[in-house]
């Protein structure tokens, strides 16, 4: 077995050349005769457009072309990417989402217009000659009143502004209510979960490459998923031939689902481009993103639980308004409905569940799957409601959730919702994270933060979350119109080396290191001498990309199996060779072998023989060592875990600390746990960010208050603490071979309740008794504020 | 950015001659200026730096107290201060981060007094004296409500001459986004009283707490202020913090201000 192979803490490859400046992200591409562009974007938050006069600017030195939305009325809209619909039997509200915003502005930050001029600065100094005539009218912000008032509408033709009222699963909702009405107690939470801004790292940007000679398009994108862009653009915003449209997404500085979807920029710099037969280049700025990108969460939810006395869940049901802001991105409609009120029944065996959630639109940036996307909402929810439960009925949140987990012998699992857990053991994780939380030892710290003058608290958040969303044809059912499959190709070259083109792309998630781990193992030979290849539409194969956790369980299921092809062609190339049965032959740590016999020939002399078949079975095997294969998972995955926070509150002035947060995941089996580690970490700070900094900020104009970080709070280091993680309460996946789960996203989903309930519970032990919900952020002033009474 | 005209005069009377210019403006350390123009938010038509000026540089000690030259950035400041008055040291180096301490000046600060800037607390507090081209200023006249000074079109300061205090500390509680001073008290105890001041807080920019003032100068003592109420009237409320959450906030940095004094 080579040292690199499965389970090493292999050093990321990838991070030599990012930590020392050699990225090539968007941004460091500069193509022969490039020329820049900006967007006009809405500074009111909806209008009616009445003028675009370009004249003076046309006039402006270096102005190559300006385009506005009327440019691009004849081409299609960006598109939804899952029908939801609504419990009435009706379709969902489906307004066109134009390439730039023609007719009306819909939320500040919508773009209307492109210039492009030689040079950037040209550019911006053009976009200020560009006068705009907009009618401002009222802006729809609150997503109570959208729905209440019915003049006033983000898209003149949906009344309510409701995009869909979706019922899962509505057959089950006279029992629920029924289990309600019967029920010895009710435990009910009003909730919001905050909007955020992703801000990853590497800001958008775009750069189109039309070729007059050849007529094809290029596109250089922020993309997670170059291939679906392809066709989205292709296929329903520009009516480009797929074939002569290449989408490539270099290194992507962090995506966090941002970088899922495809944005009108993208296309109006393709189309920029072919008008002035010239690359042309964008670049968003910061205040760009904050105002355009796609925003995260945005829930306002009632949710209650119904219990016997002892704590049992009877029934537990839902009441949502998801925010989708002025348009449905890609998948807005997914987040908040099957991404969201699938996960209702959590970790616990739950007999009946109930989701309801209205999608509404408002003159705000449209909102989709951030890190996480719907789990953290489901999650949030339902931890935080069994915290009040337990507080309510006096029972220890640790017990209530112990005794309402579903049991290791229950599998699988069919939840009242939906899905089918293959597998699991929650009680598994929750006794590490005591041990390694030390959560014995809490009320000594807990005396010890007391004589400081500070409150401490323990929250825990017992979590579970769904990866890798398949499979294809079920998904389709549902109402899905992409495919969920993935696929990778396996070139071993004449020498025995091999580069593996892959469907996922890696923008952070160190794929490039973890890949070649897979394919090291099932082929004997080092991982150093595999390389992948992805982010390229002309080099890999049609691919669905990452998000949702999916890479490893899906295209790493792909590779697996890819591979597997290689070694099963190998047997028959070794046959020959060996003058053997091909049924004698068996492979292992990187050697062909006859059974029972010392005749072997090495991989490398195979894939030799392959690429030079001069000892070799023409007739009945092609040369070659190449192998692609696409993998459709036949379920979700179901990673789990449980966290404990353990804050201090300020007294004085509310100011939260994380003094201590222990995580115990199970993630399958893990390829390398150094980066599973650093996943786990980033997500908790992501998830950090929310409970306590993190919030997407609209006034009641719908001007973003939150536009920039002096006013929208990251996380930074001293805001975080050092953390315990664990890994080793396996139970593996039953249907990839891999028995993998995804670990990208479950920091983000477990950890917002586990803050949040502790700062509750430091609030309570502290003597503010009246004290059972905080909203995030749980800001300084709002803790303050709260045990103010 | 848009295009502009660069000036970097050595010493104040050309600065003067070139602020006279038609769409002039001062430029010291740039921390604010800088990324408004980058913004397109400000175009003038003429930069005039002011950090060449040696005149304007450096800290020392003379007969009025310490005299800080108006382009001394906060890094000097809290380097070469911190024997002489570690109060004013200490909230120097608690402004933003490295970068902004070694190019942001405490006369760009003044310049602009922001209402969440630390500087204008210190000046308030220690009942110094802003030196201009022109004219001598007295803390307690200088500043005039949120971004507004005393200062006259073309007005450049020169120094600032703080009485040192006895005892002296600032307390700031940051704004979690920007780590500005969502509220920063500066107390600072001298032979014939003690003065407060107050950052961050007011829609009327850095404020002295006068209650607080007589009752620490009676007893400079935490507890001397417990009793004291702050109305939240007039106190900024947005996206970080409520009025009434600000105005606790001035009593409890108060409090934790007299404490930390040294």
């Amino acid at each position: 077995m080579p040292k690199d192979g499965i389970g090493a803490s292999t050093v990321r490859r990838e991070d030599i050349r990012f930590l020392t400046g050699k990225g090539r992200y968007t941004a460091d591409i500069n193509l022969r005769g490039q020329a820049y562009a900006v967007f006009l974007r809405s500074d009111v938050a909806h209008g009616r457009i009445n003028d675009i006069d370009t004249k003076a600017a046309m006039a402006m030195p270096g102005v190559l072309a300006i385009m506005t939305g009327a440019d691009f009325a004849a081409m299609g809209g960006n598109p939804a990417g899952w029908h939801i619909p609504s419990r009435d039997g009706s379709a969902m509200k489906e307004p066109k989402r134009p390439v730039l915003a023609h007719g009306k502005v819909r939320h500040v930050g919508d773009a209307y217009a492109i210039v492009v001029a030689e040079t950037l600065e040209q550019a911006r100094d053009a976009a200020e000659a560009v006068v705009t005539d907009i009618t401002e009218l009222p802006a729809i912000v609150d997503m109570a009143q959208a729905i209440a008032n019915s003049d006033n509408r983000v898209h003149d033709e949906i009344a309510n502004n409701v995009c869909f009222d979706w019922g899962w699963i509505e057959d089950n909702r006279a029992a629920v209510d029924a289990a309600f009405a019967s029920a010895p107690h009710v435990t009910t939470l009003e909730l919001t979960n905050n909007r955020l801004a992703p801000n990853a790292m590497e800001t958008r940007a775009s750069i189109g490459d039309y070729d007059s000679g050849t007529e094809d398009y290029k596109l250089y994108t922020t993309s997670q998923n170059p291939h679906l862009s392809r066709l989205l653009i292709a296929a329903f915003v520009m009516g480009i031939p797929e074939n002569k449209l290449t989408v490539v997404a270099p290194d992507v500085g962090g995506g966090f689902g941002s970088k899922i979807y495809h944005y009108g920029e993208e296309a109006a710099v393709l189309a920029a481009s072919k008008a002035i037969d010239r690359p042309v280049k964008w670049v968003a700025d910061r205040s760009e993103a904050f105002l355009s990108d796609a925003h995260g969460r945005d829930h306002v939810t009632k949710i209650q639980l119904a219990t016997d006395k002892q704590g049992n869940f009877l029934a537990l049901r839902t009441e949502t308004m998801a925010n989708v802001g002025a348009y449905l991105s890609n998948f807005s409609t997914a987040t908040p409905t099957f991404l969201h009120g699938t996960l209702m029944a959590g970790p616990y065996k739950t007999p009946l569940v109930y989701v309801n959630v209205k999608a509404v639109f408002t003159n705000t940036a449209p909102v989709d799957a951030y890190r996480g996307a719907g789990r953290p909402e489901a999650t949030y929810s339902i931890e935080r409601v069994v915290d009040k439960a337990a507080h309510e009925l006096g029972i220890d949140p640790l017990e209530i959730r112990r005794r309402n987990f579903i049991q290791p012998d229950q599998y699988p699992y069919t939840t009242p919702v939906g899905l089918v857990y293959d597998t699991g053991n929650y009680n598994a994780t929750l006794d590490k994270l005591i041990d390694i939380g030390d959560l014995a030892g809490f009320e000594k710290r807990a005396a010890a933060s007391k004589a400081k003058g500070k409150l401490r608290g323990l929250g825990l958040s017992t979590w579970i979350e769904a990866c890798g969303i398949a499979p294809s044809n079920l998904v389709g059912v549902l109402g899905a119109r992409v495919g969920l499959y993935d696929a990778a190709t396996v070139r071993v070259n004449a020498t025995g080396n091999i580069s593996v083109m892959t469907g996922a792309h890696s923008h952070g998630q160190g794929h490039e290191t973890v890949f070649p781990q897979v394919v090291a193992d099932m082929l004997g030979i080092p991982a150093s001498s595999i390389d992948i290849v992805h982010g390229d539409t002309s080099k890999i194969p049609f691919g669905m990309g990452s998000y949702g956790s999916r890479s490893l369980a899906v295209c790493g299921t792909a590779i697996v199996k890819a591979t597997e092809k290689i070694i099963a062609k190998g047997k028959k190339i070794a046959a020959h060779m060996l003058e053997a049965a091909e049924s004698d032959i068996t492979f292992a740590d990187g050697k062909f072998s006859v059974a029972g016999t010392d005749k072997a020939k090495t991989f490398g002399e195979i894939a030799f023989s392959a690429y030079v078949p001069h000892n070799y079975p023409l007739e009945t095997l092609e040369p070659g060592l190449e192998e692609t294969a696409f993998y459709d998972p036949a379920n979700f995955t179901y990673p789990a875990g449980a966290y404990a926070c353990e804050v201090e509150v300020d007294p004085e002035t509310g100011q939260v600390t994380i003094e201590k947060f222990t995580c115990a995941d199970d993630f399958g089996n893990v390829i390398n746990p150094m980066i599973v580690a650093g996943q786990v970490h980033g997500g908790v700070a992501q998830g950090i960010g929310q409970a306590l900094l993190e919030n997407v900020a609209y006034d009641d104009n719908g001007q973003l208050l939150s536009g920039s970080f002096m006013d929208y709070a990251m996380p930074r280091a001293d805001d975080l603490p050092f953390y315990t993680v664990d890994h080793s309460c396996n139970t593996p996946c039953t249907h990839n071979p891999l028995g993998v789960k995804g670990c990208g996203e479950a920091g983000a989903i477990g950890t917002p309740p586990a803050v949040v309930n502790a700062v509750v519970n430091a609030l309570q032990r502290g003597g503010h008794k009246h004290v059972t919900h905080l909203e995030m952020p749980v800001s300084p002033s709002r803790v303050w504020a709260a045990m103010q009474g | 950015m848009h295009n502009f005209e660069f000036v970097k005069p050595s010493t104040v009377a050309d600065a003067v001659k070139a602020m006279a210019g038609s769409g002039a403006q001062a430029l010291s350390g740039g921390q604010t200026l800088l990324p408004t123009m980058k913004a397109r938010l400000a175009a003038p038509a003429v930069l005039v730096s002011l950090t060449g000026v040696a005149e304007m540089k450096g800290v020392c000690m003379g007969d009025d107290g310490l005299s800080v030259g108006a382009a001394t950035t906060h890094a000097t400041v809290a380097a070469e201060a911190r024997k002489s008055f570690a109060g004013l040291a200490n909230l120097a180096n608690g402004i933003g981060d490295p970068a902004v301490r070694n190019r942001g000046t405490i006369g760009g600060s003044l310049a602009n007094n922001d209402p969440a800037a630390c500087y204008p607390s210190a000046v308030l507090a220690a009942g110094a004296t802003v030196h201009t081209n022109m004219r001598k200023i007295a803390a307690d006249d200088y500043f005039q409500g949120m971004f507004t000074t005393a200062l006259k079109e073309g007005e450049i300061i020169t120094s600032v001459t703080f009485p040192v205090p006895h005892k002296s500390a600032y307390v700031k509680f940051n704004q979690p986004a920007s780590r500005f001073a969502l509220t920063g008290v500066f107390v600072a105890k001298f032979a014939n009283g003690v003065r407060v001041a107050v950052t961050g807080a007011s829609n009327n920019g850095v404020f002295r707490w006068k209650e607080a003032e007589a009752a620490l100068s009676a007893n400079f003592a935490a507890g001397a202020v417990a009793g004291l109420v702050v109305s939240p009237k007039d106190m900024i409320n947005d996206l970080h913090g409520t009025a009434a959450y600000r105005a606790n906030l001035v009593k409890v940095l108060t409090k934790r201000a007299v404490d930390a004094a040294s």
